[in-house]
């Protein structure tokens, strides 16, 4: 069973004990600084790249999975949050105080691309320059925001003047000979294939991409400043419903759960864990369906028999959600320490329902094999194009199916298991090749490992006895955990690794709350699998990432 | 058409034998229950512009323009089950230049707001919006948001505001058809007072912070200024 993780008994792979990585840093490490989730060394702002180069060289922490960065009374501090794609268990925090006048650090990129744009998101919102950084711009905000507004002293009623630069070209101040076949392309922010309002700026040689950027921030609608405004009881919930909205709701109100959970040590009953596990199931499902829906549109163009075929799978995915949680898109289902209701009565009729549905997904996945994957012409626009190598995405932090569908053998759900899935018999899907088709793939035998879990969740709660179905555990009606309490946490999320940084302060509401989105990560990926390739390939290639603005931008 | 029918239907005031004479020897397939109700005469009588309205009140073009969670929901309301093509209004143009309607479907943001006014700038008259969602009446959930504007309405004149977070499929079909039925009976889009408009830098009122990105914006280059402290 895939379920165990393969041998590895190189050096990276061995555990070390926070003491041992101390030791392995020796000077490096200013003062201790731990986390909940992992030990937190405290370095000096110039020695960040060779503090990550040795973390990810000597001990094997290769996925930096999220740079969040805050502003103290006294300090700026950016924390690099590392990780072993082999092991996520392992964990370490790499804390990075900045100077409150002058708050200049060290960039992390020429060790981890991710870097890049975690970086400018921390310039963009909370005002951390980053020295040796390539190109530090704002990232979100237009480029000609005043102040940064996570920072401390920022004022939200002052005037700001946002441009609409008509018909830029940077290209054309240097190329205005007739001879060169060079041109500007802006694709989006309103446009069909780009799944929402993202805006690409390509640089094309005839057909062929030169250079595509991805232009974000069109979506910004500033989810951690909500988040940092709401208790964290109820005010936060309905929120992680809106960042990735593609009916992956419960899998994003599970990262928010599971961070806050084990922030304020609530354990959360068995059988709330059952049905968390087979809501969140049934979401996955239905943004699995609407990325293969999208992807049709993109690749054969029709807005006709797979879009339509995939949106009715997912309107029965949706109406067996609506039983259970009322609502067809933001369920606000969860809450810490369990679920807000048991499952839907009659229970029966409940379970006869989901029961017809996983009996005839088989036949669909059926049919979207015959209409999509085995279409030759599909298979020509797909198969070999938009290569994103094993190495380059765990460089760039791609996660979930993106990761999967290079071969990177890295399911949270299995390496870091909460819920229920430990128990449970299914297998993580992984395709070794790299193309536009194989992340499709992998989202079409994930929907079917989905069912899987379903079903057996189902058996489970049939059986479950009657004066044990407890689905809430006891939560005192104000939360406060510990002062500076800090807390890193991820759930295995439709689109990949989605994970939470708080930190409390003592009073009821989280002092910083930080969304490490795996779409962000996945679509830098972007320019690696465009650049070289030809025009409708970036389109392919964008569509087989599946990405979700609302995520990318939170 | 509208309430009242402008043609005859009582039977007894029609000249049947024309039509009679006319529906002989013709298959089925020619004589719809409009053929019926219009009698012998191939004329109706009707103001122009009434039945322009009608015209366009039945078939309309929406923009496919997605923002937010909420274009989920539309896709939906497009797709299979809902079906908004039953109303003569489901099939979403991606240029706006082929677009009457558009539904703004999601938060809009201070980057955004520039490109969504140039979007609906480059509909052809008549337009018409749908408001869809609770963020574009008010911001919605995100109302605090540093970066949100405080409704769609800031922006561009707004025709139907459909309420939820998101509005279920049921709910944006009823809008549309509201829309619908207004145009048809020629009511007008209301004017609204619009604080943010596009205009050229040069044009703004020199203060402090037009001072500031003096050096980085030129004169003749678009932008949109937004007033934070003033938003509903």
């Amino acid at each position: 069973m895939s379920l165990e993780r393969p041998d590895t008994t190189d050096d990276a792979a061995i555990e070390r004990t926070p003491d041992e990585l101390e030791a392995l840093l020796g000077d490096l490490v200013v003062k201790r600084d731990d986390h909940l989730n992992a030990p937190g060394f405290v370095i000096r702002p110039d020695t960040v790249q060779e503090t990550l180069s040795i973390l990810k060289e000597q001990a094997g922490y290769d996925h930096l999975s999220v740079v969040s960065a805050q502003e103290y009374e006294n300090r700026y501090e950016s924390i690099y949050h590392l990780k072993k794609f082999d092991d996520p268990t392992q964990e370490v925090s790499v804390v990075v105080p900045a100077d409150k006048d002058d708050p200049v650090s060290e960039s992390a990129e020429p060790v981890f691309r991710t870097a890049d744009w975690h970086e400018r998101e921390a310039y963009d919102l909370i005002g951390v320059e980053y020295d040796d950084h390539p190109d530090l711009r704002r990232i979100l905000l237009p480029e000609t925001w005043q102040g940064h507004p996570l920072s401390m002293d920022y004022d939200k009623d002052r005037p700001q003047i946002a441009t609409l630069p008509e018909h830029a070209n940077p290209l054309q101040e240097h190329h205005k000979d007739d001879e060169s076949d060079t041109m500007f392309l802006n694709i989006g922010p309103h446009h069909p294939a780009t799944h929402g309002v993202l805006h690409l700026k390509t640089t094309l040689d005839g057909e062929q991409v030169v250079d595509v950027e991805p232009d974000i921030g069109y979506l910004h609608r500033s989810e951690e400043q909500m988040a940092q405004s709401g208790t964290y009881r109820h005010q936060i919930m309905p929120y992680p419903d809106r960042w990735d909205y593609i009916s992956a709701g419960l899998l994003n109100e599970w990262a928010y759960a599971r961070a806050a959970e084990d922030l304020a040590d609530i354990e959360v009953p068995e059988y709330a864990q059952v049905i968390r596990t087979m809501g969140a199931e049934m979401c996955r499902i239905a943004a699995h369906m609407l990325a293969l829906a999208t992807f049709a549109l993109d690749v054969n163009g029709d807005f006709t028999a797979t879009f339509m075929y995939a949106i009715n799978d997912r309107e029965r995915v949706q109406d067996l959600l609506e039983d259970l949680t009322g609502q067809r898109l933001m369920f606000n289902y969860f809450r810490l320490g369990g679920v807000v209701w048991d499952l839907p009565e009659p229970r029966e009729e409940f379970f006869s329902k989901t029961r017809d549905f996983l009996d005839q997904l088989p036949e669909s996945v059926e049919e979207y094999h015959n209409l999509v994957t085995s279409n030759e012409i599909f298979q020509m626009r797909t198969i070999d194009t938009g290569i994103l190598p094993p190495e380059v995405a765990k460089d760039y932090g791609a996660t979930g199916p993106v990761a999967r569908g290079s071969g990177v053998d890295y399911d949270l759900r299995r390496d870091d298991p909460y819920g229920y899935y430990d128990e449970l018999d299914w297998d993580v899907v992984t395709e070794d090749g790299c193309d536009n088709f194989s992340r499709l793939l992998v989202r079409m035998r994930e929907v079917e490992e989905s069912a899987k879990i379903i079903e057996q969740c189902v058996d489970l709660l049939e059986d479950w006895p009657e004066e044990e179905r407890n689905i809430q555990a006891n939560v005192p009606r104000t939360l406060r955990p510990d002062d500076d309490a800090e807390i890193y946490r991820a759930v295995e999320g439709a689109k990949g690794e989605l994970g939470i940084y708080i930190r409390s302060d003592g009073t009821d509401k989280p002092a910083r709350f930080k969304i490490r989105s795996p779409c962000f990560s996945n679509l830098q990926t972007l320019p690696e699998m465009a650049n070289g390739e030809y025009i409708p390939d970036v389109i392919a290639a964008l569509g087989s990432l599946d990405i979700v603005l609302g995520e990318v931008d939170r | 058409m509208s309430s009242d029918q402008p043609f005859i239907t009582d039977e007894s005031q029609v000249v049947t034998e024309t039509r009679d004479a006319r529906m002989t020897g013709q298959g089925d397939r020619f004589n719809s229950r409009l053929r019926e109700a219009f009698g012998s005469s191939p004329f109706i009588l009707t103001k122009f512009d009434k039945f322009l309205n009608w015209c366009r009140g039945s078939s309309m073009f929406m923009l496919q323009f997605g923002i937010a969670c909420c274009s989920i929901e539309m896709m939906h309301t497009y797709a299979v089950k809902h079906d908004l093509d039953r109303f003569g209004s489901g099939v979403p143009r991606a240029s706006p230049r082929q677009a009457d309607v558009m539904i703004v479907p999601g938060t809009i943001v201070s980057k955004f707001a520039p490109r969504m006014k140039r979007v609906y700038d480059q509909m052809p008259e008549p337009k018409f919006v749908v408001g869809m969602g609770s963020c574009t009446i008010s911001g919605g959930p995100f109302q605090e948001g540093y970066n949100v504007i405080k409704g769609a309405e800031e922006v561009i004149p707004i025709d139907i505001h459909v309420p939820g977070c998101p509005p279920r499929p049921e709910a944006l079909v009823y809008g549309v058809v509201k829309l619908q039925e207004r145009v048809a009976n020629g009511e007008a889009a209301p004017v609204t007072v619009k604080p943010y408009e596009l205009e050229e830098f040069a044009d703004l009122e020199r203060d402090e912070l037009v001072d500031k990105l003096a050096d980085q914006i030129d004169d003749d280059e678009l932008v949109m200024r937004y007033n934070f402290a003033d938003s509903p």
